[in-house]
């Protein structure tokens, strides 16, 4: 019996269902709805029963598949998921279905739909790719529909933004690609032909210092664009504040991810070597980040772009877990890829609904609004508190294992760093206080409290915002044996030695 | 009995859990009687603990229950466990002890408020987050609580959000605290890796293998976390703020329990201290001695009868600091517990008076409350001598143990000390015979208010104060009958009567003196009363003119020095950094673009569609090629 092609079917159902939803006409708007969603919902059943058959404590990855693709080339279609991968997939599968049904983009819902499940196969792709050229494949295809979701149905100034998007990331990827070929092919000699496989390339390829250096560069570049890494992070705010709601919900949720994800799959894990090399750099530039990023963030007026820029500060947390390479960083930045998704998303969800109602982000008019709405600026606080990184909500869990675990490697950025825990309080409390407190004026008095439907959406990142919080260990049992497995590779690969803390001193008293 | 100690955090959690759910269906009062019944179960479970550990030997009141794993970092793995020892039992049982009181007594507080059920939901929450603080097995836990009670003091700070600076006094309560937990973050990451786990009996069990450099670092970075959280210099600016909180918060939060927390912080981690270079305890008690000699000047120049009273805690909670760094851990606790006692009663008594005089907090507006107030009145003058070190009462006790401390660390620590004790029997006696003695002033200040819409003013607008009802109290006597006889949990005349030392020996050690203790003792009582007497003259005589100097009004200046930078230089750094993204980093993006865009601009005007223009510039192009072969390579 051939096993179900479950990985495959993740990235195919989402194309048919764009397909669909592109040529069913659009005098049936209910038809197009409902395609849209039976396929989402599909996928994101799909995504969890994944997760559900994910086998724990193993490093290895999972349901694999591959099929020959270009052989001349060395190029197959070869998929798999593993313990830093699976959170990111089942958290694409989740999202994109709330965000198709709970977000309403206003027009043209054929369109805005069909791209948006091509998105999801892009990022799925993306996410599960094993192969170089085809992970690049994906990592395109993802340019194409968000393009056009900002281009197509954001706000006042968003051809500039979705052109800018689209030449800055066009560009990092650019050197990727040229990466790519150039791997595969100075890869040869090791592997005997040439191949675009990236376990074979890992595992076989010894490039010449110098050579993996120059590798590693050109596809760190796309993915810091991607990330973004300071100083190469000013799309981003123009992207979020411009991109319609459901974009920006999807753009920090996972998008961003495919940097961060980039980094350790086709950064760490294909050239060590170079990424031990390169830590001074990244874990400066990451640390700059948190701290630039906080900052500009207190200064914003526009609250989407506050959040925006808040997404530049804790991507940094993410980026220096990565490189400090220590088990715990890892993990930490991992679950933190997952944890500012839900965080974010909601965050971004909220603010829209802020904008439906006043037809405004500027802080400066909004005012008093716990006061006419208390509940929703309950939810607001919640989720404002898990992004401040409060302990017991899911933003503090992965912050806290990115500084704790690399504190034996990177101990002086990580000072710094933390500092970025106050500066987070700091800006959000800020314009928390300014958009909810106080009295609200005639403008803010009629502010529409949550409602049902709203709440319902809003539910599930609540849900996951504490119990991620409170019981983050079976997310982080299904992480680490992967990144264990990883940072193996690397102390193999390079003169490198993981660090461990010192062994506990058996306590005498209790049993412990 | 021991096993069940996570039902006393859980009770709290379970009250706000149903709060939350069914807040708005109990309403005004039972969400209230509701929320005090569990918090008064959770002192019940923790008594029942208490005499459990009681009943055992010494070496054996150390009882670790986990619940599950929360974090596994590695090999290692932090467990939400709590740890039950005479010094988390200790906390635990004021904590609990006097929680409940304040609850009961903020029924009939915030009864009317329209948020009547939301304030018990958040006071609940806290009294939970206070108790995982207290009672967590390992750092981390503790910072849950700690992190937990910082998030409630904001919600309680700016609980009546609609006022400006309530709500600026909250935001500024939880950023100034994150700078402390900055260091309480840091301590965290010294301390797991140097001993790979962030249990305490872990860490202090590798106490005396760890290289002093590195328990210098933890205990430091701990202090500064301390200091946010405990309201020291230079990171007290909070507190004063958080007054604009409902009263009963800040009795319970910002004078009995969560303040403390830092001082808790402290001991829990002593032997860690022990070993630390000897400057490290140093630092920590010239901060503790500065800290509460500056807010004792600051207290006899505040008018408003709650910032008194906050300046007094800061300078309290300096004394606390000031026996941690003397290595006097018990002196540090047992103030604590007695601090606990008479500074609540003398904030919920604050309170009462608020309460009776209409929202009133002037005491230049008070005055002869004792007639209409008896029980308040009485009840704050027990109050009032207990903190201002007359014996028998709970505070002389516990601050003679300090004194005894700093006066063996140095005696400019003990100077300090002494003067800060003449300066808190003086301006409490101020605020007693401002408050409760002299004339009536409510009468013609009322007028010069002219605030006849004010609630609870009759329609003829007078005001008449008058005395608060049972649920507001039965607390002020409970904690009156606690501040007369608090001391005797730790009476020094012989070891036997030293039962808190004796108790607390097994977490924090004892602290030994060879100082005869009653001279210092009677010098004490002697500036004490000194103290009472000058006030007396000033303001109740009126023989000497009040000196209160603009500039301790105005709490030396720092916070307006502080708040003058934030909104000035820091401000103008923030905004350089915004602007420097938009037009540094984002102008660099911009201007490639544009310069991409010019020079293809130009470059299309090369593309005329004229035959001619392209053969002139092949033929050129054939010409420069050949000078290049020929002239510059030397081909031919």
């Amino acid at each position: 019996m051939i096993e179900f092609p479950i990985l495959t079917m993740l990235v195919l159902v989402p194309v048919i269902g764009s397909v669909l939803v592109a040529l069913i006409s659009k005098r049936y708007p209910d038809l197009v709805k409902v395609t849209a969603l039976v396929t989402s919902v599909l996928t994101a059943g799909m995504s969890i029963w994944l997760l559900a058959a994910f086998k724990t404590n193993n490093a290895d990855f999972q349901f694999a598949s591959q099929h020959e693709w270009i052989k001349a080339w060395g190029i197959s279609w070869h998929l798999g998921v593993d313990g830093i991968s699976i959170f990111l997939v089942v958290l694409t599968g989740v999202l994109f279905p709330l965000v198709i049904v709970g977000i309403d983009p206003h027009h043209d819902h054929k369109r805005y739909l069909s791209w948006m499940l091509l998105l999801e196969a892009g990022v799925m792709g993306s996410f599960i790719s094993l192969d170089l050229f085809l992970f690049f494949v994906f990592f395109e295809i993802v340019l194409v529909p968000m393009y056009f979701l900002i281009g197509g149905w954001g706000y006042d100034n968003r051809v500039y933004a979705a052109t800018k998007f689209f030449l800055f990331t066009m560009i990092g990827s650019a050197f990727m690609l040229v990466g790519i070929i150039a791997t595969a092919v100075l890869a040869k000699a090791d592997n005997g032909h040439v191949t675009f496989d990236l376990i074979k390339i890992a595992e076989n390829a010894s490039f010449a210092a110098s050579t993996g250096r120059w590798l590693f560069f050109a596809f760190a570049i796309a993915f810091a664009v991607k990330v973004p890494l300071f100083p190469l992070h000013t799309w981003l705010p123009d992207a979020h504040t411009q991109a319609p709601t459901g974009g920006s919900v999807i753009l920090a949720g996972v998008l961003l991810k495919m940097g961060t994800y980039g980094l350790l799959r086709f950064g760490v894990f294909l050239f060590p070597e170079a990424a031990v090399w390169a830590r001074p750099l990244f874990l400066t530039l990451a640390v700059a980040g948190i701290i630039w990023g906080a900052i500009a963030a207190t200064m914003q007026t526009d609250l989407k772009r506050l959040v925006a820029y808040s997404s530049v500060a804790h991507l940094g947390f993410i980026v220096l877990g990565t490189f400090a390479l220590t088990a715990t960083a890892i993990t930490g930045g991992v679950m933190q890829m997952v944890n500012h998704g839900i965080s974010t998303g909601a965050l971004f969800i909220l603010v829209g609904m802020i904008y439906d109602r006043r037809h405004t982000r500027e802080i400066s008019k909004l005012r008093g609004l716990q006061k006419v709405a208390p509940i929703f600026a309950a939810v607001f606080t919640v989720v404002m508190l898990s992004s401040i990184g409060v302990p017991g909500l899911n933003g503090f869990v992965g912050e806290f294992m990115v500084l704790i675990g690399s504190f034996g490697t990177a101990r002086w950025w990580v000072v710094v760093a933390t500092t970025g825990v106050i500066l987070a309080a700091l800006y959000l409390l800020w314009a928390y206080q300014r958009v909810f407190h106080g009295e609200p004026d005639e403008d803010n008095k009629s502010f529409a409290e949550l409602k049902w439907k709203e709440g319902m959406l809003l539910l599930p990142f609540i849900g996951l915002i504490v119990f991620c919080g409170l019981y983050p260990k079976p997310m982080i049992d299904r992480i680490q044996p992967s990144v264990d497995k990883l940072l193996q590779h690397v102390s193999q690969h390079s003169d490198f030695k993981v660090p461990a803390p010192a062994e506990p001193v058996i306590s005498n008293g209790g049993e412990g | 009995m021991l096993d069940v100690v996570w039902l006393i955090p859980a009770l709290p959690l379970a009250g706000f859990l149903c709060i939350l759910l069914f807040g708005r269906k109990l309403g005004d009062p039972k969400a209230g009687y509701f929320a005090t019944a569990m918090v008064a179960g959770s002192f019940v479970v923790t008594l029942g603990v208490f005499f459990d550990l009681l009943s055992k030997t010494a070496e054996e009141r150390h009882h670790v229950k986990t619940l599950f794993q929360w974090v596994p970092l590695g090999s290692a793995h932090i467990d939400l466990a709590f740890l039950a020892d005479p010094l988390s039992i200790t906390m635990c049982l004021f904590v609990t002890g006097i929680g409940s009181l304040i609850h009961l007594y903020a029924i009939g507080y915030m009864h009317g408020d329209p948020r009547f059920s939301k304030f018990f939901l958040y006071l609940n929450l806290f009294a939970f987050s206070m108790l995982m603080l207290v009672l967590g097995s390992n750092m981390l836990v503790t910072f849950l609580g700690w992190e937990g009670v910082g998030t409630c003091s904001y919600f309680l700070i700016s609980f009546w959000h609609e006022k400006d600076s309530a709500a600026t006094a909250g935001k500024k309560a939880f950023v100034t605290n994150r700078v402390g937990d900055w260091g309480f973050m840091m301590a965290m990451f010294f301390a797991f890796w140097a001993v790979g786990s962030l249990d305490y009996s872990a860490i202090n069990g590798a106490a005396a293998s760890l290289s002093v450099t590195t328990a210098t670092a933890i205990a430091l970075f701990a202090f500064i976390g301390a200091c946010g959280k405990s309201a020291q210099l230079p990171l007290y600016l909070w507190l004063p703020d958080a007054m604009e909180g409902p009263t009963p918060v800040s009795a319970l939060i910002h004078a009995a329990t969560m303040v403390t927390a830092g001082v808790y912080l402290m001991c829990r981690i002593s032997p860690i201290l022990n070993v630390a270079s000897s400057y490290a305890p140093t630092i920590i008690a010239i901060v503790g001695a500065a800290t509460a000699l500056y807010a004792a000047c600051v207290a006899v120049a505040q008018n408003d009868i709650k910032k008194v009273l906050a300046y007094s805690t800061v300078s309290q909670l300096g004394y606390m600091f000031l026996a941690v760094g003397s290595g006097a851990y018990t002196a540090a606790i047992f103030h604590m517990v007695t601090h606990a006692f008479f500074k609540a009663l003398l904030f919920l008594g604050a309170g009462s008076v608020i309460h009776g005089m209409h929202h009133e907090q002037d005491m230049r507006r008070m005055g002869a409350l004792r007639k209409l107030m008896p029980i308040t009145a009485a009840t704050f003058i027990i109050g009032w001598l207990a903190i201002a070190g007359v014996p028998p009462f709970a505070g002389f006790w516990s601050k003679d143990d300090i004194l005894l401390a700093a006066y063996d660390k140095n005696i400019v620590l003990w100077v300090v000390g002494l003067v800060t004790a003449l300066l808190t029997a003086f301006y409490m006696t101020r605020q007693v015979i401002m408050v409760f003695y002299g004339e009536a002033r409510w009468h013609d200040a009322h007028e010069e208010h002219g605030a006849a819409g004010d609630l609870g003013v009759s329609a003829h607008g007078d005001l008449e104060p008058h005395e608060s009802p049972w649920m507001m109290v039965t607390p002020l006597v409970v904690l009156a009958g606690l501040s007369i006889v608090g001391g005797g949990l730790n009476l020094p005349f012989k070891e036997s009567t030293e039962r808190l030392a004796l108790w607390l020996e097994p977490v924090v050690g004892v602290h030994t003196s060879t100082t005869a203790k009653l001279p210092l003792a009677l010098v004490a009582i002697a500036v004490g009363l000194v103290g009472i007497a000058g006030a007396y003259a000033v303001y109740y005589f009126k023989k000497v003119k009040p000196v209160e100097p603009k500039i301790l009004a105005d709490a030396w200046g720092y916070d307006r020095a502080v708040s003058a930078f934030m909104g000035g230089p820091g401000r103008k750094a923030f905004d350089g950094v915004a602007w420097a993204d938009a037009h540094l980093i984002d102008g660099a993006v911009n201007g490639s673009g544009e310069l991409v865009r010019g020079a293809a601009g130009q470059v299309r005007k090369l593309q005329t569609g004229n035959v001619r223009n392209y053969a002139a510039a092949i033929g050129a192009s054939v010409v420069l090629l050949l000078v290049w072969f020929v002239v510059i390579r030397g081909l031919l």
